[in-house]
């Protein structure tokens, strides 16, 4: 199942298809020509060394980090046409936990169901094992609770597609474990996963897209 | 392979102000010789302010460059949000600085011509006033420019506060006119709006110095703006090839 | 408009759990006034011609100090991607934010007025014009501040950045501003520049949440 695909995706295709994907950071390019198509229940893992991307790639595919080149499409059509509607179809988590610690677990997820429409917050807190510290406020949490906090949002709205950036850094086995079914329910139900993680999930379904390959520097050596 | 500049037409740019540069300098230096000449000897006193009017002759032109490259900073920054287009970013970056220096020299001949006429080196005259906001504007966006370890995100960022600053500089010369008739009004303007023919000549010539000498310096800041970039690129991509060299054996 | 609810309400309850931050806008509001009779001497008739003029500089310098606070937080612990990625428009939800600042600084600033006028000798003819001013001209700080906080994210020195980038912007609510409680003193109509606040006021609402949602999206690549 592991093709990263330099092939360019059929238009007609469903899911999300990147076509030539370039990124600059600073004035340094990141990686260029970078093509895949992840269709509905299947994962894409992204790998490659520090710098080559990975985060810069998950930024791009939620919209936030711009398109230097190339684009990206959903179920054929380029998403830049209608941002919003991409924002309403993806969940995000990114190297930072976004927890307020002022407020408590649950608030802090009410806060943010309330933004994205959603809800079902005791549910999303016992799926990542917080539901005993649902109303524990966020300042007495510890680095591994945080993140799992962080990871609850995905399931306060259903979408999708889930972009996670190491989403198990700092988690023990168990909470990864945890982690790990709740990735497989989501691609059982014909969700979408892209994520970076350098702990290997061994996902059904799931595709490898090793970044260095398009480094330009790595291409010219 | 992205060309890391989009940027083929910054060749054409550069031969194209290769070519015109040195028209650019020939005109600056013979009109500003005849601007001086009339300004300074073949124009007469004036019977109200006397020797110091002369100073009008580089105020009043250096009033409407500074407005005129603010207006143009803010074509070049809708330009370059709109279509990211480089050129316009480097028109941009370019000529911030001479728009500032010509804001300054507005406000520092206009506070020594008030020495003689009003006999303090400032007051809180309408023009001035707007001039020396104008100012701040300037140094915001010059501050913002620079304040960021990626240039291209200063430039941006600027390119916003520029259109946000372009808005407002109606709105705050409005206001500060009305707080200046609100309070006493200077009694003596300098550049009045009844100027006699035997002004008009230096003042014109002074003008079109100022636009040819603008246009000099900018051709030149934009030459820099873009050495410097391919320098940056050609530094950082060193700096690249360095940092991958182990990982070059490794099979892909 | 839900966005602009739930960030509104979410903000309301951050600043709520940490209601220092606010009290601390006030508290510099009213010491830094209360310096100017050491500065200027006691004098009441002194005072009472420069009061409405110290009340909006004050008033100014203290909103200042608080728009660190409007985006910082929320760019700093990766809440604003999540701000960014909530379907809805950003704009709108620059909106709810500028809106929770000015009720957590603009009006406690305004309700603290009462009491400068009676430390700065102001006539009482023109209290009322001066509030009516600053209920129509610190929502412009508010709306005004948010693009230069939102520019200056991720800047060095970001907080004196935002002020050199505000300061000049303020002007014309601050000549208005004291217009109007002058011309109450000297029996004139406050009213017209009340009006001139209040076109500022629809001129900064239309701006400046477009020019503070491209800066939030520029800060966020």
């Amino acid at each position: 199942m592991s093709a990263p695909g330099f092939a360019p995706p059929t238009t007609s295709s469903t899911g999300l298809a990147a076509e030539a994907l370039a990124c600059l950071r600073g004035e340094r390019l990141v990686f260029e020509r970078l093509s895949f198509s992840l269709a509905p229940g299947e994962a894409l893992v992204l790998s490659g060394p520090n710098g080559s991307g990975k985060s810069s790639l998950l930024r791009q595919l939620a919209g936030l980090g711009p398109l230097h080149d190339g684009r990206l499409l959903w179920n054929g059509t380029p998403v830049d046409t209608d941002p919003e509607a991409h924002r309403a179809r993806l969940a995000y988590v990114g190297h930072q936990d976004a927890v307020k610690s002022v407020l408590t677990a649950r608030e802090n997820l009410t806060a943010w169901a309330s933004l994205g429409g959603g809800g079902g917050e005791d549910e999303a807190l016992a799926t990542m094992g917080l539901g005993a510290l649902a109303d524990v406020p966020a300042r007495f949490l510890s680095a591994g609770q945080r993140r799992r906090l962080g990871l609850a949002r995905l399931f306060l709205r259903p979408v999708p597609l889930w972009l996670l950036d190491e989403p198990t850094l700092g988690l023990d086995a168990a909470a990864q474990a945890g982690l790990k079914a709740a990735l497989a329910r989501h691609l059982e139900q014909r969700g979408m996963i892209a994520l970076a993680t350098h702990v290997p999930l061994s996902l059904a379904r799931s595709q490898e897209l090793d970044l260095a390959r398009f480094s330009p520097v790595r291409a010219a050596a | 392979m992205i060309d890391l500049a989009t940027f083929a037409n910054p060749a054409r740019f550069s031969r194209i102000a290769g070519r015109v540069f040195p028209w650019a300098v020939g005109a600056t230096a013979v009109l500003m010789a005849a601007g001086l000449y009339f300004a300074l000897f073949a124009s007469p006193p004036d019977y109200q302010q006397g020797e110091s009017v002369r100073i009008m002759y580089v105020h009043v032109p250096a009033a409407w460059m500074a407005l005129s490259s603010y207006t143009l900073l803010a074509v070049a920054s809708a330009v370059a949000l709109v279509w990211r287009h480089l050129l316009a970013d480097v028109v941009a970056r370019a000529m911030a600085p001479i728009g500032a220096c010509f804001t300054f020299l507005c406000l520092v001949t206009g506070s020594l011509w008030g020495k003689p006429m009003w006999g303090t080196f400032w007051v809180w005259d309408a023009r001035l006033t707007s001039v020396l906001v104008l100012f701040f504007l300037y140094l915001g966006y010059l501050a913002l420019q620079n304040a960021f370890d990626d240039p291209a995100r200063g430039l941006r960022a600027s390119a916003i506060l520029a259109l946000v600053g372009f808005v407002n500089v109606p709105i705050i010369k409005f206001s500060v006119d009305w707080w200046n008739t609100l309070h006493q009004p200077a009694s003596i303007k300098l550049g009045g709006p009844a100027i006699d023919a035997s002004m008009l000549v230096p003042l014109i010539l002074m003008t079109l110095a100022f636009e040819a000498y603008f246009v000099t310096v900018l051709l030149l800041r934009m030459r820099t703006e873009l050495v410097r970039g391919k320098l940056r690129s050609a530094r950082l991509r060193a700096a690249e090839a360095d940092e991958y060299l182990p990982n070059i054996g490794k099979p892909a | 408009m839900s966005i602009f609810f739930a960030v509104l309400r979410r903000d309301l309850m951050l600043a709520l759990r940490s209601p220092a931050e606010s009290l601390m806008t006030v508290g510099f509001f009213v010491i830094a006034a209360t310096l100017v009779p050491f500065g200027v001497g006691p004098e009441p008739e002194t005072l009472a011609r420069i009061a409405a003029g110290l009340v909006w500089v004050m008033a100014l310098l203290a909103a200042l100090l608080s728009l660190d606070r409007l985006f910082q937080a929320d760019y700093e612990d990766g809440s604003l991607d999540l701000l960014l990625l909530s379907p809805g428009q950003t704009e709108i939800m620059v909106l709810g934010k500028v809106a929770a600042h000015w009720l957590t600084t603009g009006l406690p600033l305004i309700i603290s007025v009462p009491l400068l006028a009676v430390f700065l000798h102001l006539p009482l003819e023109a209290l009322p014009a001066l509030l009516a001013a600053m209920l129509l001209g610190t929502p412009v700080l508010s709306l005004l501040g948010a693009v230069g906080a939102a520019l200056a994210l991720g800047a060095r020195r970001g907080g004196a950045l935002t002020s050199l980038l505000v300061l000049p912007l303020f002007i014309p609510v601050l000549i208005f501003g004291v217009a109007a409680p002058e011309a109450a003193v000297a029996d004139l109509a406050a009213r017209p520049h009340l009006l001139i606040l209040a076109g500022l006021f629809f001129g900064a609402l239309v701006l400046s949440p477009w020019a503070a949602a491209a800066a939030l999206r520029l800060a966020a690549e």
